[in-house]
């Protein structure tokens, strides 16, 4: 029996022991999401059977792992540096707290989960970003995660596929964050230089020096739908040109209408539609 | 406490000279090349051909302009995507001829807008960096002032970079940093203390590999020792093999944050 506050009045209902839920049959009993975009209370579980999309077209923000689940062959995900961590390297204050509660918000060591997969029988290399680390900003780790997957990926032979969600580089690791930038588009570019291909999909939010760099790098751009896209960020650009930015600024509509992604593809068609891709440029075994 | 900030204020004090000013005064007959041949000519990057010590080279600055007319005119230094795909045209140009590339970096950041947005700033760097990465000529950066983010750095994936004693190089400005950090734009000092953005910072990362002393001296004394040491680095480096120019650059930037 739980002794404490045992002498106390109940201050609340909930404290007397609660309502019992089935007096209010109005409020469903299985736990609910509402999308931010129609306002309808989706059930969870059947958010996630469908990918996280709402019968309305929103898509909800799944973690790295959900979508590295739902995009791969069972069981082909192999993970590569799992445990390679960020270590406060300028002694930014508060920066090693920041990566301590970043760790319990998703339990992922880092912004981005890199590693092989097959995807439709396909084999490739793949990079997931994950949204709940730090708004999958990308320090040191990120960019060394990337990169070696990309010097892996040219050694092997293999494509690359990368989703990017990221707020940009994590300014936390001063301006080596922003080396990494370079650093990525290195490996990139050796990999791009030897035939091989590079898809990106660019999820919500992508931007900063994501966008500026390995983000817009693929030989093919494809975007979740509503995904805000861009260097800098909306708000900023309010505040600079005092002017009220047009409506759907950034979205992945307005990049697909200015040229700047190929395809703009729903979540439940990403698979099919990767596997095609890959498909269309396999290569002979050699 | 407060040394960085007041490097920041050094960097972008009203009247210190601009990219088009060392231009003149290092390079002998500087013929401005203009436009990206997709879109527009961005008066925020001017860029062309020189001679140092008598050998063709391809310069490009970042240039805010010295007065107030010429700071409108050039967006106070705050390139547009057309600016830095001018620059890269340049680059390609240099590569086809064999001129080696040196850029000068001044710049609060790439410009925040909706036409920049619209055209692509961030693709535009993008490509920047990844063309620069194996780009088949010496590429040797300066850094004369404010080097903001990766609108500097579309100018500076280079085989060496310099920076004069005042100039930074930030992922972010102190007043970006405090704002979104400490939701307080007053904790400036604090914020570039914290960024590590000042010259020494970057030698003692590997990002910057000499610093040009400024204090005491007047412009065309810090243009005589940047002309010395751009000549010499560019012996150096135009005395390797392009492959392993190539594999040095790599090597460079590959370096920065390498974990074992």
């Amino acid at each position: 029996m739980q002794l404490f506050g045992l002498f106390k009045t109940p201050q609340n209902e909930l404290e007397k022991g609660g309502r019992s839920p089935a007096a209010q049959t109005d409020i469903p009993l299985t736990p609910t999401k509402r999308c931010p975009a129609c306002g309808a209370y989706i059930p969870v579980s059947q958010l996630w059977e469908n990918l996280g999309v709402c019968s309305c077209g929103h898509h909800f923000r799944p973690n790295a792992r959900q979508r590295i689940h739902w995009l791969t062959d069972p069981a082909s995900f192999s993970e590569h540096d799992p445990d390679l961590e960020s270590r406060d390297l300028l002694d930014f204050p508060g920066y090693p707290k920041k990566l301590k509660n970043a760790f319990l918000a998703c339990r992922e060591k880092e912004a981005v989960i890199t590693g092989t997969a097959s995807i439709g029988g396909h084999p490739c290399a793949l990079f997931v970003m994950e949204p709940g680390f730090m708004m999958g900003s990308m320090g040191t780790v990120v960019g060394e995660k990337i990169t070696r997957l990309f010097e892996f990926a040219l050694e092997k032979q293999l494509p690359v596929v990368g989703f990017t969600v990221s707020g940009g580089a994590r300014m936390q690791e001063g301006t080596l964050s922003l080396m990494q930038m370079a650093k990525v588009s290195g490996a990139v570019k050796r990999h791009s230089d030897a035939g091989l291909l590079y898809i990106t999909v660019l999820t919500d939010p992508t931007t900063g020096g994501v966008t500026a760099s390995f983000a817009m790098e693929g030989d093919i751009l494809l975007a979740e739908p509503g995904a805000m896209i861009g260097f800098a960020g909306a708000r900023v650009i309010e505040q600079t040109t005092n002017k009220k930015l047009p409506d759907g600024f950034q979205r992945a509509e307005f990049l697909l209408e200015h040229g700047f992604v190929d395809l703009i593809v729903p979540r439940t068609r990403q698979r099919e539609t990767l596997s095609l891709l890959l498909d269309a440029h396999e290569r002979p075994v050699k | 406490m407060g040394i960085a900030y007041e490097k920041v204020q050094a960097a972008r004090m009203k009247g210190r000279p601009t990219s088009l000013s060392y231009i003149q005064q290092i390079f002998t007959d500087f013929i401005e090349l203009h436009g990206d041949r997709r879109f527009a000519d961005d008066p925020a990057v001017a860029g062309g051909i020189a001679w140092l010590r008598g050998a063709p080279v391809t310069v490009i600055g970042i240039e805010k302009g010295a007065s107030t007319k010429e700071h409108i005119r050039r967006n106070f230094g705050a390139p547009s995507p057309e600016g830095y795909r001018k620059a890269l045209r340049l680059m390609k140009q240099a590569e086809k001829f064999q001129r080696p590339v040196i850029c000068f970096v001044d710049t609060a950041g790439a410009h925040c807008g909706v036409g920049a947005e619209e055209r692509g700033q961030g693709l535009a760097i993008a490509e920047n960096l990844m063309e620069m990465m194996t780009l088949r000529t010496p590429i040797l950066s300066v850094f004369i002032g404010e080097g903001g983010s990766g609108g500097a750095l579309a100018l500076a994936v280079a085989d060496r970079v310099l920076m004069l004693e005042n100039a930074v190089y930030s992922v972010i400005s102190p007043e970006g940093c405090a704002s979104i950090l400490w939701k307080d734009p007053k904790k400036v000092r604090e914020a570039a203390d914290c960024l590590n953005m000042t010259a020494d910072d970057m030698r003692r990362l590997g990002i910057a590999d000499s610093i040009v002393t400024e204090t005491g001296r007047d412009l065309p004394a810090i243009a005589q020792e940047l002309e010395l040491a751009l000549s010499r680095e560019l012996e150096c480096l135009c005395a390797l093999p392009v492959s392993l120019l190539l594999e040095q650059r790599y090597a460079r930037f590959r370096g920065f944050g390498r974990l074992e």
